[in-house]
């Protein structure tokens, strides 16, 4: 009988659950773009550069791909409570707080991704664009241009990953109703409060998301092997 | 066939420089860490006719091309051109294995142009395809393209830069015998337009067919380096003989 119910949530429109689903997906994506503005370039240029401690880096780059969330979300509630270091700013339980507690957790996801990416199709390409005489701009263009579509399967992982965590946003957007109340956290609230309808509703709409972000990854990559190889 | 004959012609390789020759290998040794790939080779390419690299597997050949590339550095010993370093865009190279951009192929050679500092319009692209004859498939992605259509493509774009010196390392490895008599007939033209080609193979018919001079490297030695009626005809050392009986030679 809940199904049901859910599924008249969702074709009724519900607004409730309309601007849950909105926030969830404004929050995510502009988490994941966030992060790609710093991380993508990072990978990139760890990458193509070598340096001291160039391995320690990989290392931990690597290594972060599996922060926990909850403590990504400790750490930013921690800068932007009242007595943190950020605290002024007073942007603790509000969206931007969750974008960048997510930009975070995502970053190194995107960045350690495309490291790998940008670093073996360097390996594939050294030969070919130093006997092309292609200056380093040039080479990054290439690198970057040709890896587009990896890239975009890469920021598709990112936001996967944003999409589907409770930990960081919970701590730090503090599940406020109507404000910054999103999917994750309220399946999590709602099934413990035992309003099933409401949180099989939206378990509905977060795996129908994610398998929306999925079916896009694969027709990106099929599309790019067709024409681009 | 007689199509690409006319699309040479057409290609402007006039006038051109001989600024990157002589090519003189001095005392060259190379080093992947610990192995000794190259032990003191001196030889000096002259212009003319195609100087032909042959050797058993494992010689040397492909190390002493990217050597004259710039895409390896010698640990002892010197290459220059003409006396100095080789001015840019004076060379090109067309690799054993050769890595196609994730791009169609007309789009590979425009890039080619690009890099070379030349004009990429659609005219320039197309000349270059009709002269390794793969016109047909200048909207393909260039992954997709089979071995051997992927090395012309490959010749087509190093050709993009007009260079003085043209290294090809085994370009007819992966051709059907039409496709193979197609490159050649490319590189003999290429050749008699100016430009001096250097090429690796292991196709002694083609290298009678070629080559000016033969260079013989065995072990990472030079052997000998002859005209190639002497290098066929009269081999001076064992190794040159027994390679040319088809023994082998390790
Ligand atoms: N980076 C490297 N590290 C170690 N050994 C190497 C490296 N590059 C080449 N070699 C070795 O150096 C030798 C010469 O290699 P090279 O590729 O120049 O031979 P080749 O004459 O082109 O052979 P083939 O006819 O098979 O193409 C080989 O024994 C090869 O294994
Ligand atoms: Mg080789």
């Amino acid at each position: 009988m809940d199904g049901a119910t859910a599924f008249d949530l969702i074709l009724s429109g519900d607004r409730t659950l309309f601007a849950i689903v909105r926030l969830s997906l404004t929050v995510t994506v502009l988490a994941t773009l966030l992060a790609a503005v710093v991380a993508m370039p990072l990978g990139a240029a760890v990458a193509l550069t070598r340096f001291p401690f160039r391995n320690v880096v990989i290392v931990v780059l690597n290594g972060l791909m599996g922060l926990p969330p909850v403590v990504v979300g400790l750490m930013v509630f921690l800068m932007l409570s009242r007595s943190g270091p950020l605290g002024e700013m007073g942007i603790l339980f509000t969206p931007t707080a969750m974008t960048i507690a997510q930009a975070i957790l995502v970053a190194p996801i995107i960045a350690a991704l495309t490291r790998q990416l940008i670093e073996d199709l360097w390996t594939e390409y050294r030969d070919e664009l130093t006997a092309m005489e292609v200056g380093p701009i040039g080479r990054v263009q290439t690198l970057l241009w040709d890896a587009r579509f990896s890239l975009v399967t890469i920021l598709l992982a990112g936001f996967g990953r944003a999409a589907a965590e409770v930990g960081t946003v919970m701590i730090v957007g503090g599940n406020i109703d109507g404000f910054t109340r999103v999917m994750t956290t309220t399946i999590a609230l709602e099934t413990s409060k035992g309003n099933l309808p409401l949180a099989i509703g939206l378990g509905i709409v977060l795996i129908a998301l994610i398998l929306a972000v999925n079916a896009l990854a694969w027709s990106v990559r099929e599309w790019a092997e067709r024409h681009a190889g | 066939m007689l199509d690409s004959v006319a699309s040479v012609r057409d290609f402007a390789f006039a006038a051109r420089e001989t600024s990157a020759l002589p090519i003189r290998f001095e005392a060259v040794t190379f080093a992947a860490g610990p192995t000794r790939i190259l032990h003191g080779v001196d030889v000096t390419l002259v212009p003319g006719s195609p100087t032909v690299l042959m050797g058993p597997n494992g010689c040397g050949k492909t190390t002493l091309l990217k050597l004259a590339m710039g895409l390896l550095t010698q640990i002892g010993g010197a290459i220059t051109f003409a006396g100095g370093p080789a001015p840019a865009g004076s060379r090109a190279i067309v690799f054993q294995k050769p890595i196609m951009l994730r791009r169609t192929a007309a789009a590979n050679v425009a890039y080619a142009l690009r890099a070379a500092g030349k004009p990429a319009d659609e005219a320039n692209v197309r000349r270059l395809l009709d002269l390794a004859q793969i016109a047909p498939l200048a909207a393909r992605p260039a992954r997709r393209l089979s071995g051997g259509e992927q090395q012309r493509l490959a010749l087509a774009r190093a050709l993009a830069c007009e260079p003085q010196v043209l290294l090809l390392d085994e370009p007819t490895s992966s051709l059907d015998p039409a496709s193979t008599k197609l490159v050649e007939d490319i590189i003999a033209q290429v050749s008699a337009s100016g430009i001096k080609v250097v090429m690796a193979t292991h196709d002694i018919g083609q290298a009678r067919r070629l080559a000016g001079d033969v260079v013989f490297l065995a072990k990472g030695r030079l052997i000998e380096h002859a005209a190639a009626d002497r290098f066929f005809n009269d081999p001076v050392s064992e190794e040159a003989r027994s390679f040319l009986a088809g023994n082998l030679v390790i």
